[in-house]
């Protein structure tokens, strides 16, 4: 049962990341990276990370993917046409479509060539069916307390960078 | 409880890296790249999560995890700013034709 569930969230999510790789339209793409973010969160769940996978769909679906929508409707052509499959296209050229390709599968067949390859021995003993809440917040406040630190400090420095960036401070047309 | 090995996750995360890297040598537009180095991010996520399965007590790996979507949601932030400024700019989004740093 586990595994039915595990083969169809990353059946969802590969072919969401295919969706992307194949559409046309970037607005589709974003829309299919939603249904990779989610499927990626069912396997954070079967691997038993349950506040990461609610911290994905928190912060990759409620943020990210509404930053990066906003961005690509924002960087719209001037020329606005009746046909509603003219917006966002992208053309790619059939060498840069070969060499995305040769490079994806060639990098792909490496990894699976290593991992088929390798023995792990893994020591520690498997999870147990708690909840990993409590583990979290306690070793983020010993153990990682400073990159914990340079995590908010890290994020304020990008807040004011951002809207520093996005400032229009010379308005020439 | 698990009855699923961890070769499963990193062979899927394999392929989710591998089809990020290819969204973004082939997309010519700079948010289509941001969707590929997104999607990358999230395939080191799985690897991540699948190896802190066997640690328990610390959850190093999951804690990583975290920090790895926190630095995400950083570059996002400052990539799109920047890419607004560019797009104000030259008026365009493909990453072939702004080669200049001045116009």
């Amino acid at each position: 049962m586990e595994a039915l569930i595990f083969y169809l969230f990353s059946a969802l999510t590969l072919a969401a990341g295919l969706l992307i790789l194949f559409s046309k339209n970037l607005i589709y793409g974003a829309f299919a990276l939603f249904l990779a973010f989610l499927g990626v969160a069912a396997l954070y769940v079967l691997a038993g990370a349950d506040f990461l996978a609610v911290s994905q769909i928190m912060i990759y679906v409620g943020g990210i993917l509404v930053l990066l929508i906003f961005g690509i409707m924002l960087t719209q052509k001037k020329e606005q046409s009746d046909d509603s499959t003219r917006h966002n296209r992208i053309e790619v050229p059939i060498t840069r479509q070969l060499w995305g390709f040769l490079i994806g599968a060639g990098l792909f067949g490496l990894l699976v060539k290593v991992i088929l390859t390798s023995d792990f021995k893994l020591a520690g003993d498997e999870m147990s069916s708690k909840s990993t809440i409590k583990t979290i917040g306690v070793e983020l406040m010993t153990s990682h307390l400073l990159p914990f630190e340079i995590a908010a400090v890290l994020l304020l420095v990008a807040l004011i960078g951002a809207a520093y960036l996005a400032l229009n401070r010379n308005p020439t047309p | 409880m698990t009855v699923i090995p961890v070769q499963y996750y990193l062979i899927v995360a394999a392929a989710l890296f591998c089809i990020g890297l290819a969204i973004s040598v082939t997309k010519r537009h700079f948010i289509g790249m941001l969707l590929g180095i997104e999607l990358m991010l999230n395939a080191v996520n799985i690897n991540l999560v699948a190896f802190s399965r066997h640690d328990p007590e610390r959850l190093s790996g999951q804690l990583f995890a975290l920090f790895v979507i926190v630095v995400a949601a950083a570059e996002v932030t400052v990539a799109l700013a920047i890419i607004l400024r560019v797009y104000g700019r030259f008026k365009t989004v493909d990453p072939d034709k702004v080669s200049d740093l001045k116009q």
